[in-house]
């Protein structure tokens, strides 16, 4: 029996107008809209996250599930991917980093511009993993500092959408000072990085 | 005619008489041992003789025995004879304490970094080796991991908690 051939044919009408993020608190009026520069400015940045990948080993293929068709990141303002850290805002960490490979991680969030964030994808990423072992580097937050940690081994694509959304919040949500806080410089100097 | 096993085994002993030993055939792979002093001689003759011709190092590595006093690390070659296809394995024993052992690296060029490769996962000190440091792991280790007095997992971590991983 052959497979019966199904054309895409019904129109589906948006029920909303997905692309438009909602506006933040603030004080309308006839003709203007006052509302926080920070509320704005996180407006703009959560929703156009370049996210950098560092894909060592099996979450990475995750990673190229979740870039692809079927999750497609890029409903999320975060498609544009490419291989220089100066350009991009999240790192992501995917897989299992030996320690040889730590000061390539190291040099790679040192060489992205502020603001930066990192997200630890999977086990091995966040912990090491099963691989509690001498020659891998037990959880990247050894080296730089970490924003969301995503479990799982590897995690489904799912879970990958959930960490980029919540660093989504986080980039929302910050301060417009928090870069330049003394906290932050003491978060950054305990890494040693001035 | 082919080079067999049997004649590989008597070229040998005719040349070094007792000083190769503990001969072993493992799934048909000819296997014996000698003196850590005499490594190079043995491979020289197993490289220039013209019966034998084993001028292809496959692997070199070591063992870890630690109920072998005295001779705790064997080191491993593996050649081949790529006219006749033939295949061997030759070990040598050292002391865990003084693991010396003279390098090959000047009659096989392969030797160069399998003996590094072995200096940094067992300690062995090739004599003779022109770069002999670590290769694969991170420069500032401070041990040999592949030994067995080393534990797998570090036991400093306090985040893995024994309970979460079944290990009560």
């Amino acid at each position: 029996m052959s497979r019966p051939v199904r054309y895409n044919i019904t129109d589906k009408p948006f029920s909303t107008p997905i692309s438009i993020a909602d506006a933040p608190a603030g004080y309308e009026g006839p003709g203007f809209f006052a509302t926080k520069l920070s509320d704005v400015v996180g407006l703009a940045r959560k929703n156009s996250l370049w996210p950098l990948p560092f894909a060592t080993s099996c979450c990475g293929i995750e990673f190229m599930a979740l870039m692809a068709a079927h999750y497609d990141l890029g409903r999320f303002g975060a498609e544009r991917l490419s291989f220089t850290p100066r350009q991009y805002d999240v790192l992501m960490v995917i897989g299992t980093i030996a320690k040889k490979m730590a000061p390539v991680v190291k040099q790679v969030y040192l060489q992205m511009a502020e603001p930066r964030w990192v997200i630890a994808v999977g086990a091995c990423a966040s912990s090491g993993g099963i691989f509690d072992t001498y020659s891998v580097l037990q959880g990247i937050d050894q080296i730089v500092p970490v924003d969301v940690y995503v479990p799982g081994c590897p995690p489904r694509p799912e879970a990958m959408i959930d960490g980029i959304l919540r660093v989504q919040d986080l980039v929302g949500k910050e301060d417009i000072r928090r870069r330049h806080s003394e906290k932050y410089e003491a978060l950054l100097k305990s890494y040693g990085i001035e | 005619m082919a080079l067999t096993n049997e004649i590989i085994r008597k070229t040998l002993i005719e040349k070094f008489g007792e000083q190769v030993y503990q001969w072993e055939e493992p799934y048909g792979m000819l296997t014996f041992t000698s003196d850590a002093e005499i490594n190079l001689k043995v491979l020289q003759f197993l490289y220039d003789d013209p019966l034998l011709q084993f001028r292809f190092m496959t692997d070199l590595t070591a063992v870890h025995y630690p109920e072998n006093k005295g001779k705790e690390l064997a080191v491993v070659y593996h050649m081949h004879n790529l006219v006749d296809n033939v295949r061997i394995r030759y070990k040598v024993f050292v002391d865990i304490l003084k693991p010396d052992v003279f390098s090959a690296s000047a009659l096989y060029s392969a030797a160069n970094w399998m003996e590094r490769e072995t200096f940094d996962f067992y300690g062995v000190n090739f004599l003779g080796h022109p770069n002999l440091k670590r290769i694969l792991n991170v420069d500032d280790m401070e041990y040999h991991p592949l030994r067995k007095e080393y534990p797998l997992e570090d036991q400093k971590r306090t985040d893995k908690d024994d309970e979460m991983f079944g290990r009560i």
